[in-house]
């Protein structure tokens, strides 16, 4: 059985404006020990998506319409605010995209850190900061026995972010969701970053579900991939599958916007992007909601109905009326 | 820790003294602004020769500098010198005999507002837009668009002359006697720190770090207790400072109508009266009182908020 399985899952936002909905029937699920890594632009629902997981999504105006969480046997939607609380920080635990805020100004790092152990744990204040030192000793911070009465604006950016890590590891989540976590960090330290992560992920024996924009990232972390648009999961493939033969027109799209520096398609095309913006998600399209962004589209079923999740391949799963293997010879924008 | 704590109090503590001094600059400054003369009034005019006299002794044809040094060597010895129109007395017994009770005045009603309007912010953006939090800032609307002399007078009408819950209408002698007048002067106050309160307690909960917090499984009483009321004190204690000072030494009207031998009623008559000596030592007194609050305050903030110990180095 999968450790976390994310079943239908709706939540929407009731703003003044119209429901908005964020997070449209996701479902997907995270097997003990294996990353998954959830891409998408801005606003696609990735974010709303690891919240809702934590029951941290803001109540009002954001709200669980539908779906199922289940996460060890449990199905946190049925959950009070109490037992969430305990599976929070414990079993679960989370880190953001801005270290620079995430952190208390006005609490030590050791306080941050203990804090969380003490919550979960019956230990004395000296245990406690004994475990501290040895994973802030883990997240590689040096000096870390002295360091631990500083405050954060005493560490830079990429520290504080293992600082979270370290708060992240500390009572051995069987689950860690990582929002963004190296966005707001300097190329050389996300890549420090992110190869601690993946290595503190296998030696903690967690699972992990990644959360990024970025397609160079997942494809160093991640062993399944889902693609996400509109508040919808729009593919889903082991990372090399998905990286060799990407099906969808969107992650086809995505895979374009990035340079290539090494490879069969170096030179071969200019960087594109992707024309138009996000859908907005009070008034979806009512098919297809990549439809008025697809070259493909037009003039068939998907810009009337709905194109359903398919497996077309073993574990391979596209939501599209085009995939790229069933329109082999047709070329690109012939309809358009 | 404690090292760089105390050593930026005692960096700001010797920043307080050339503070002090240009208040005594600018203070003696205005005062040569104002026109007319202790000794030149049109109601009880001496003759020529006696003002000229009287002018002499208490050294106002000197030149300013003069006169600037001789005051300000006078207030660094804590003498404030004699009171000009108040023949008999000097401005140290002045301050002396009617201070303590205006300080008194003031300290309790920071006192009242501080331990009404706190809670009533932190109850109301605890439950935000509740009736709870309605009724608040209802309260807290009135309490500050209404007037201070208005809410004593009401206080009077109704509490004394009305219901006679055995409230005097005057004086400052018994604890019955200081409700009134310490309630009228701090539900302004109060107001402005419920709002104050239950606006930085609800932009603080929306911070990043309050997410990580709940993200750690804390329980809503640590998060609330810690994490966002600590943080959201750090713009209250800001505001608190001067308003300590405001309290103690804006209590004029109150001290009126309340008829409390304060230190108010001197400053005003002496403005109107040119008695220089009185005006300038209450005016570098009151700035004192304002300069310490917002001592405590700087103190109280590096104590809050680490940050601001290491920025001013």
């Amino acid at each position: 059985m999968a450790l976390l399985d994310v079943r239908d899952l709706k939540t929407h936002f009731f703003t003044r404006e119209g429901v908005v909905h964020a997070v449209d029937g996701v479902s997907f699920s995270v097997d003990r020990g294996r990353t998954l890594g959830i891409v998408g632009e801005s606003g696609c629902g990735k974010s709303v998506t690891a919240l809702s997981i934590m029951g941290l999504i803001p109540k009002p105006p954001a709200k669980i319409v539908a779906g199922e969480v289940v996460f060890d046997g449990r199905d946190l939607t049925k959950l009070g605010e109490r037992q969430l609380e305990s599976v929070r920080g414990r079993e679960i635990a989370m880190i953001f995209q801005d270290p620079m805020t995430s952190l208390n100004p006005t609490l030590t790092i050791g306080t941050q850190i203990t804090e969380t152990i003490k919550r979960h744990f019956d230990l004395s204040n000296e245990r406690a900061r004994k475990r501290a030192v040895e994973l802030l000793e883990e997240v590689r911070i040096p000096n870390a026995a002295s360091r631990l009465d500083d405050y954060p604006h005493r560490y830079s950016g990429g520290m504080r972010q293992r600082v979270m890590i370290a708060i992240a590891l500390s009572c051995n989540p069987m689950l860690l969701i990582a929002d963004e976590p190296t966005t707001a960090l300097d190329v050389t330290v996300q890549a420090q970053v992110l190869d601690l992560l993946d290595e503190l992920r296998e030696s903690h024996d967690m699972a992990m579900i990644l959360i990024t924009h970025d397609m160079g990232v997942v494809a160093e972390t991640a062993d399944e991939v889902i693609v996400m648009y509109a508040g919808q999961v729009v593919e889903q493939a082991p990372v090399l599958e998905l990286f060799d033969h990407p099906e969808h027109p969107y992650t086809e799209a995505l895979l374009g916007a990035l340079p290539q520096i090494e490879g069969e398609r170096i030179r071969e095309a200019r960087l594109t992007a992707i024309p138009g913006r996000p859908p907005d998600l009070v008034s979806p399209p009512p098919a297809c909601r990549f439809a008025p962004r697809c070259p493909h589209a037009g003039g068939d079923s998907c810009t009337e109905t709905m194109p359903e999740l398919r497996e077309l391949r073993s574990g391979h799963w596209v939501r599209s009326a085009h995939p790229t293997s069933e329109r082999a010879g047709r070329p690109v924008g012939a309809s358009a | 820790m404690s090292g760089s704590l105390l050593a930026y109090v005692v960096r700001r503590l010797v920043w307080t003294i050339p503070v002090v001094l240009l208040v005594i600059f600018l203070t003696f400054v205005l005062m040569r602004q104002i026109e007319g003369n202790p000794f030149r009034t049109s109601e009880r005019a001496v003759p020529e020769s006696i003002q000229r006299n009287l002018e002499r002794k208490y050294g106002l044809n000197d030149p300013w500098y003069v006169q600037y040094a001789m005051y300000t060597k006078g207030v660094l010895t804590f003498d404030l010198g004699p009171s000009l129109v108040l023949r008999q007395r000097t401005v140290n017994e002045i301050v002396k005999e009617h201070f303590p009770r205006s300080l008194e005045l003031g300290g309790l009603a920071f006192l009242f507002a501080a331990v009404f309007g706190i809670p009533l912010g932190i109850l109301a953006a605890l439950r935000p837009n509740s009736w709870l939090d309605y009724g608040a800032m209802f309260f807290s609307n009135v309490g500050f668009a209404v007037p201070s002399f208005l809410i004593a007078t009401l206080f009077i009408y109704y509490f004394v002359v009305q219901w006679d819950v055995g409230f005097p209408t005057s004086g400052w002698t018994n604890w019955e006697s200081k409700v009134l007048p310490v309630v009228a002067l701090g539900l302004a106050p109060a107001a402005y720190f419920a709002r104050l309160v239950r606006g930085t307690m609800l932009e603080t909960a929306q911070q990043d770090y309050i997410r990580t917090a709940q993200a750690k499984g804390l329980r809503r009483r640590r998060i609330v207790g810690l994490h966002v009321l600590r943080n959201s004190l750090i713009p209250v204690v800001t505001a608190a400072g001067p308003l300590l000072g405001y309290l103690i030494t804006g209590s004029f009207v109150i001290e009126e109508i309340f008829a409390i031998p304060g230190i108010g009623r001197y400053y005003v008559t002496a403005v109107t009266a040119r008695d220089y000596s009185v005006v300038m030592g209450l005016t570098v007194l009151l700035s004192v009182i304002v300069i310490l609050a917002n001592l405590v305050v700087d103190i109280l903030y590096a104590v809050l908020d680490p940050r601001t110990r290491e920025a001013r180095a």
